[in-house]
This record gives C-alpha cells, sequence and structure tokens, in this order.
C-alpha cells in the first residue's frame, strides 16, 4: 500500500496489466449481468423491476465509498500537505460522480413502477441528490481556477464538507421517516436478501468496483503527466 | 510532524468539534421538520388537524380496501396498529399497493381521521425473494406479517 505513495509505481505497471484488469472487468460486468438479468429470479412483489437494484446499489455503494475516499485523502492532502493524496482525489471525482448519477436515474426508473413517482424530497433522496452536488462543486473547482494550490485548497475544503453528508445519506433510512426503504445488507444482521439475489448483486459490485480501479488508475497516470507538463511534479515527493 | 501540519491539525481538530457540536443542535431542531410522513399516531397527538397538503404513512389495514361501484373510488385504512387513519382515494392504485403493506399517502385532511387522498406512493420494504421461496415460507407457516399478504 506505501508503495502506491511512490509514484513512479504507477508507470511501472506495464500495459499487459492494465490489458488484463481490462479483460478482468469486463468478463466480471458480464457474467455479473447475466446472472441479474437472466438467471437471477423475479421479486416476489416487485417482479422484474428488482433487476433495477443489480446496477443501482453497487453504483450507490461505490459513490459514497469514493467520496469517503475523497474526503479522507483532502483532509491528509490539506493538513499534512502529501500533495500525492490530492491526485488521488481529483483522480477519483469524475468516476465517483457518474456513479452518483447512475444511481439516482436508476433510483428514479426503479421508484416510478414501484413507489408511484420518479421523485419525491424524502432524507434519502435529497441528501443523494445533495452528494452530486458536492461531487459537481469539488470538480468545477478544478476547472474553475487555474492556479493549482488555490484549487487544491478550496476542493479538499469541498470534500471535507462535504463528508458530513456521507452519514446522512447512509442514515437516513433510520433517523428519519422516508419513502426509501432501510438498507437489506448490514453488517450486523443476516441479509434480508434472498442468496439467489445476493449473488448477483455482489458479483456486480465486484465488477463495478474494478471498473472503478481501471479508470482510476488511467486518470491517476494522466494527472500525473498533466503536473509534469505544468513542471509541477516536484510537489510531488 | 512538521510545526506547520501540527497546528493545522489542531485547527482542524478544533473546527471538527465545533461543527459536531452545531451540527448536533442542527439535527436536533431539524428533527421536527424532517418527517417526510406523519404516522396515525403522530397525527392524534396534534392538537389541530394541519392544514394543506400532508402526508400519512402506516400499513393498509388488512381487509380494508374498498372499491366504490362507480368511479375508481378506493375507500382504505392507514394503520400503525395503534391509530387509524381513513382514506378516500381516486384515481389508479400503484402495483405495490397492498393490504399489509406499508403506504405514503399524500392528500388532505377532512379531519384528524379522514383523509382525501391525491397521490399514493406504496413503500417498499427491504425484504427481497423469489416469488418461490415466499410461496414456500407461507406454506411452512414461517411466512412473516411484514412480508405481505
Amino acid at each position: 500500500m506505501l508503495n502506491l505513495f511512490q509514484i513512479k509505481k504507477i508507470f511501472e505497471l506495464s500495459d499487459n496489466f492494465f490489458y488484463w484488469l481490462k479483460i478482468i472487468f469486463l468478463s466480471i460486468i458480464i457474467f455479473g449481468l447475466i446472472l441479474s438479468l437472466v438467471i437471477s429470479p423475479k421479486d416476489y412483489l416487485q417482479g422484474d423491476t428488482v433487476r433495477i437494484m443489480y446496477v443501482h446499489v453497487p453504483a450507490s455503494w461505490l459513490s459514497l465509498m469514493i467520496f469517503s475516499a475523497m474526503g479522507v485523502c483532502s483532509i491528509v492532502s490539506l493538513i499534512f500537505k502529501i500533495r500525492v493524496c490530492t491526485i488521488y482525489a481529483k483522480s477519483l471525482a469524475p468516476i465517483g460522480f457518474t456513479f452518483s448519477l447512475i444511481s439516482v436515474f436508476t433510483g428514479s426508473l426503479w421508484g416510478q413502477p414501484t413507489w408511484g413517482t420518479f421523485w419525491t424530497w424524502d432524507a434519502r433522496l435529497t441528501s443523494m441528490l445533495l452528494l452530486v452536488f458536492f461531487y459537481i462543486f469539488y470538480i468545477l473547482t478544478w476547472t474553475l481556477i487555474k492556479n493549482f494550490f488555490a484549487s487544491e485548497k478550496y476542493s479538499s475544503i469541498i470534500a471535507i464538507v462535504g463528508l458530513a453528508n456521507i452519514p446522512i445519506i447512509k442514515f437516513s433510512v433510520e433517523w428519519w421517516n422516508t419513502l426509501h426503504q432501510p438498507a437489506s445488507i448490514k453488517l450486523t444482521e443476516s441479509p434480508a436478501i434472498h442468496a439467489s439475489m445476493l449473488t448477483p448483486l455482489l458479483v456486480m459490485f465486484l465488477g463495478f468496483g474494478l471498473f472503478a480501479l481501471f479508470i482510476f488508475l488511467i486518470r491517476y497516470k494522466t494527472e500525473i503527466l498533466k503536473l509534469k507538463k505544468d513542471k509541477l511534479n516536484n510537489i510531488l515527493k | 510532524m512538521s510545526p506547520a501540519s501540527k497546528k493545522r491539525l489542531n485547527y482542524f481538530l478544533i473546527s471538527i468539534i465545533v461543527f459536531l457540536i452545531v451540527g448536533k443542535f442542527v439535527l436536533n431542531s431539524l428533527q421536527g421538520n424532517t418527517v417526510y410522513f406523519f404516522s396515525p399516531s403522530d397525527l392524534s397527538k396534534l392538537n389541530e388537524k394541519p392544514n394543506g397538503l400532508v402526508r400519512i404513512g402506516g400499513l393498509v389495514k388488512s381487509d380494508s380496501i374498498q372499491k366504490k361501484q362507480k368511479d375508481n373510488i378506493y375507500t382504505f385504512v392507514i394503520t400503525d396498529l395503534t391509530n387509524d387513519v381513513y382514506v378516500e382515494y381516486k384515481g389508479i392504485l400503484p402495483n405495490l399497493f397492498q393490504e399489509g403493506k406499508g403506504a405514503v399517502i399524500e392528500g388532505v385532511l377532512k379531519d384528524k381521521k379522514f383523509l382525501i387522498a391525491e397521490k399514493i406512493l406504496a413503500k417498499h420494504d427491504e425484504n427481497y425473494m423469489p416469488p418461490e421461496v415466499a410461496d414456500a415460507l407461507k406454506k411452512s407457516g414461517t411466512w412473516n406479517k411484514t412480508y405481505g399478504k
């Protein structure tokens, strides 16, 4: 893990590594899609609508995890000036943003047939929308402010403030009356979701996770090359 | 750790503490405002009936859905097992709206026990299972009432 703090390591990863990572995540996602769209059973209440969950839930998990990682990276980079963390956070942002959009849109598609509405202002949906905006603000800070050090500072503050929203999203369904159902999978209890539906969900999560890793590594490499181009690479020790 | 880092860390920790305290107060005061819906018991505790649109959430009481012959007028009872609210609704019921399951009803209160619904949202719970499993559970008698009818 510590090796990752050494910038050169990313350039030691061969093209072969990326090639195989791509093959692996694509095959896991295809396998997961077959499992979730064809093999897994219908739900006893929702029917086929349940299949939206296999995309919605992994995307939501990843968007929360990625923002948490960005928040932690921003704390480290802001306090200890370990700049490589800034680059981690910056590289992660568009990935998490995409997943949060997928989560909101698929959720909305699921909500129409299930609840009877595309959108409603309950605590879970509203806080999730807020997360989408935090991602947008974070990315905008980097695009609008040209000075690296200024945008590093402001984007880090945005990520740290946004970090407070993460537990709100997670626990909104327990703290308040919401239309959104509580979590089916909890660390302390056995899942309220049948094994034949849990398997495709976890396979999809693994596939999405590896996809996120793949894009992250590519973006991380690009960001470092950009710094080199701007003659800023000496800030990364 | 360099002195500058230490200083920044201290600022950071202090602002976290301040933030947590403020957040606690904000959450406490929000508690009353962020209810997406009232339960029938919440409603019965209110002194006056709320005006305008309100949302009532709870279970649809078993054997309470009735359809009036003309138009698509349905009446049913929303319960939280201690208090009931009677609901009248004109329109098409969502697919997942069934007796024994959760629902959120948006509408105008005629009085504290009677709601004219404008919109019905079916609430889905966290249980997912294939129909065969549901049948098997019903047969073996281990069916949990909260799963629905």
